[in-house]
């Protein structure tokens, strides 16, 4: 691949055998000797451990980040996640939800389909739900991002976490983060008046009652293998009852 | 994924300059598409330019009385903004029967316009036979399973249906798509923005590679409180539509003055049947004449083994869709 961007100085070497050298001691963990190959590969699967995981550089660690010449697209972006920032220079490629899961370690949002199809990776962006995993983490610099490591204020659970736990709104947990998620940023659609493809009247503009069946609509976005809809409905209901 | 290099562009010159220069790099919008193709490497761009910061976000009034919805304005934003909510229902309800919540959150007006086809073939590369990922190849659905595909403006190359359904809202308002190029601005008809497949399915639109949408331009519209989003599918929400029709009717007391009919689900592009509409004006509002109405516009249909049921149920939905739209349920 031919490189231009004038935003970058970094170049990659020509040679597939070309070997690196470590640029801090302190990440000995990073395999120095992977030759480009290698490491394009161990990219391209996200295992998530070697080389990929320790490009991390946080601000309360500084850790000194792996050489950016390893690839032909990395990047550098500061992401904002529960109030702290962490810089991260990261192969452009990876979405949100593997630098919040691999990079940063926060494993509370889950990863079911990778492809926007089940609602698991949901997280709050500026207080809007999103699917992490269609969102590349280099186009986050400056949002404010909350996982749902992010949502109790210390021992206090969010009233929805309280909720879920009231109604049994799950059984094997793994959609639970997302569906909490979700139900955050739609408490906050309802409130401010967003219509659904169920809501009756487009013109009325008020705040939304959440009936069942609005909740359903709402909540579609999250699937739930182990169909704990019945309950997690319930605690969406008492959540916007108490909130 | 492939590698590629990203850069941000914060205004409309430099996003059509960037891409003028690097070829086969694309444009990220919301990237629930985009991304999500390139994961599987259906889409392999070099480069992606990142318009997210650029200043086409907003939804105003034009001076004619219409509406111009800017290219970045989330879809979601676009569904709940007071003017399309009250001038525009149809809209608003075609784009909250799509996607999900949070994917409307991410979609851009622009990007749901350039959304690629969901035909199975197409999105997974493990069946090499398809003319739309790689031309002269074949064409899988053909010889496959293609219960979910066109009845409407196939050819024997591509039988894909364009899978949006904010679109189909679109066609029936008549809007327009404004574009920008090397060489200036320029207006495409809605009507004139998808393609059918004919011996080209890779090219899906007559928007140009280096050419960024900035802006969908709406009319104004004479069918705010007479119209209807019906959107037909495998399970209630989530889903795309077997078959869609947006329906919108201009009524004065029992009579219908003009009528905007298009189909989802079923062609390469946005389906609106004007033989429909033109059947349909000047008439007094009826069942009958609803029936009349779906009997012409399915009168050019021509299904394949697995989709002939989309015949009928097209009828039909255009029969209940315009029954709800003339407030005759
Ligand atoms: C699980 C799932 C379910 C879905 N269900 C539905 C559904 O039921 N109904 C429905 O209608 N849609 C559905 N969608 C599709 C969704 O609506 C589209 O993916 C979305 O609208 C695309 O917008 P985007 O901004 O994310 O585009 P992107 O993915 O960013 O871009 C798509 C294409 O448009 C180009 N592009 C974007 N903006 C511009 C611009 N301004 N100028 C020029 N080129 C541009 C990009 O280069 C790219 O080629 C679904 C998607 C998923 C993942
Ligand atoms: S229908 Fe079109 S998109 Fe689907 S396999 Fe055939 S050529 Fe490809
Ligand atoms: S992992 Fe993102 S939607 Fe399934
Ligand atoms: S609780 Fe198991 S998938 Fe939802």
């Amino acid at each position: 691949m031919t490189t231009e961007n004038s935003s970058r100085t970094s170049t990659v070497p020509e040679t597939d055998s070309e070997e690196y050298s470590s640029v801090n001691p302190a990440t000995d963990m990073i395999d120095c000797k992977l030759s480009r190959r290698d490491f394009v590969k161990t990219v391209g699967y996200f295992t998530g451990a070697g080389a990929l995981g320790l490009q991390l550089i946080s601000v309360e660690t500084i850790v000194e980040c792996a050489p950016l010449e390893f690839s032909a697209s990395a990047h550098t972006v500061e992401l904002t996640v529960n109030g702290l920032v962490h810089k991260l220079t990261m192969d452009t490629r990876v979405t949100l939800l593997d630098a919040l899961r691999e990079y940063l370690k926060l494993t509370g949002t889950k990863k079911g389909c990778d492809h926007g199809q089940c609602g698991a990776c949901t997280v709050l962006v500026n207080g809007r739900r999103i699917n992490s995993c269609l969102s590349l983490a280099v186009t986050h610099q400056g949002d404010q991002i909350t996982t749902i490591e992010g949502l109790s204020g210390g021992e206090e659970l969010h009233p929805l976490q309280t909720a879920f736990i009231e109604h049994d709104g799950f059984q094997c947990g793994y959609c639970t983060p997302g569906q909490i998620c979700s139900a955050v940023a739609l408490l906050e659609e309802a409130r401010r008046g967003d219509a659904s493809f169920v809501t009756p009247d487009l013109a009325h503009t008020g705040r939304v009652e959440l009936t069942p069946e609005e909740i359903r609509e709402r909540m579609s976005g999250n699937v739930c293998r182990c169909g704990a809809y019945p309950g997690i409905v319930q605690a969406v209901q008492t959540a916007s009852r108490t909130l | 994924m492939n590698p590629f290099e990203y850069q941000q562009v914060d205004e409309p010159a430099t996003a059509v300059d960037a891409i003028s220069r690097w070829r086969g790099s694309k444009f990220l919008a919301g990237g629930t598409n985009l991304i999500d193709l390139m994961k599987n490497t259906v889409e392999q761009p070099p480069k992606l330019i990142d318009i997210n910061h650029i200043p086409l976000r907003g939804i105003e009034q034009t001076p004619d009385g219409g509406v111009k919805l800017g290219a970045l304005a989330r879809n979601s934003d676009t569904a709940n903004h007071p003017l399309i909510r009250k001038n525009y229902p149809l809209l608003s309800q075609a784009i909250l029967s799509g996607a999900s919540p949070q994917l409307r959150n991410m979609a851009t007006n622009g990007g749901n316009l350039l959304q690629r086809t969901r035909c199975p073939y197409f999105m997974d590369p493990a069946f090499s036979r398809c003319n739309k990922r790689t031309p002269g190849s074949g064409c899988s659905a053909l010889e496959g399973f293609h219960e979910n595909h066109a009845i409407l403006g196939a050819s024997d190359q591509c039988i894909a249906t364009h899978p949006s359904d904010m679109c189909v809202a679109l066609a029936a308002l008549e809007a327009k798509v404004r574009v920008r190029g090397p060489k200036g601005e320029r207006i495409i008809a809605i009507g004139d923005f998808h393609r059918l497949p004919g011996t080209t399915p890779q090219i899906d639109t007559t928007l140009m590679p280096d050419e960024l949408i900035v802006s969908i331009d709406l009319p104004p519209s004479p069918y705010g409180s007479h119209s209807h989003y019906l959107k037909i599918r495998e399970r209630t929400s989530y889903a795309f539509a077997l078959v869609s029709v947006a329906a919108a009717i201009d009524v004065d007391s029992g009579w219908i003055r003009g009528a905007r009919l298009a189909l989802g689900g079923v062609a390469h592009k946005p389906w609106r049947v004007e033989a429909a509409e033109a059947a349909l004006a000047g008439q007094k509002l009826s069942i009958s004449l609803f029936e009349q109405a779906a009997s012409r516009a399915l009168s050019g249909a021509r299904p394949r083994r697995d989709n002939t049921y989309k015949v009928e149920m097209a009828k039909r939905a255009i029969i209940r869709a315009l029954t709800i739209a003339g407030g005759l349920a």
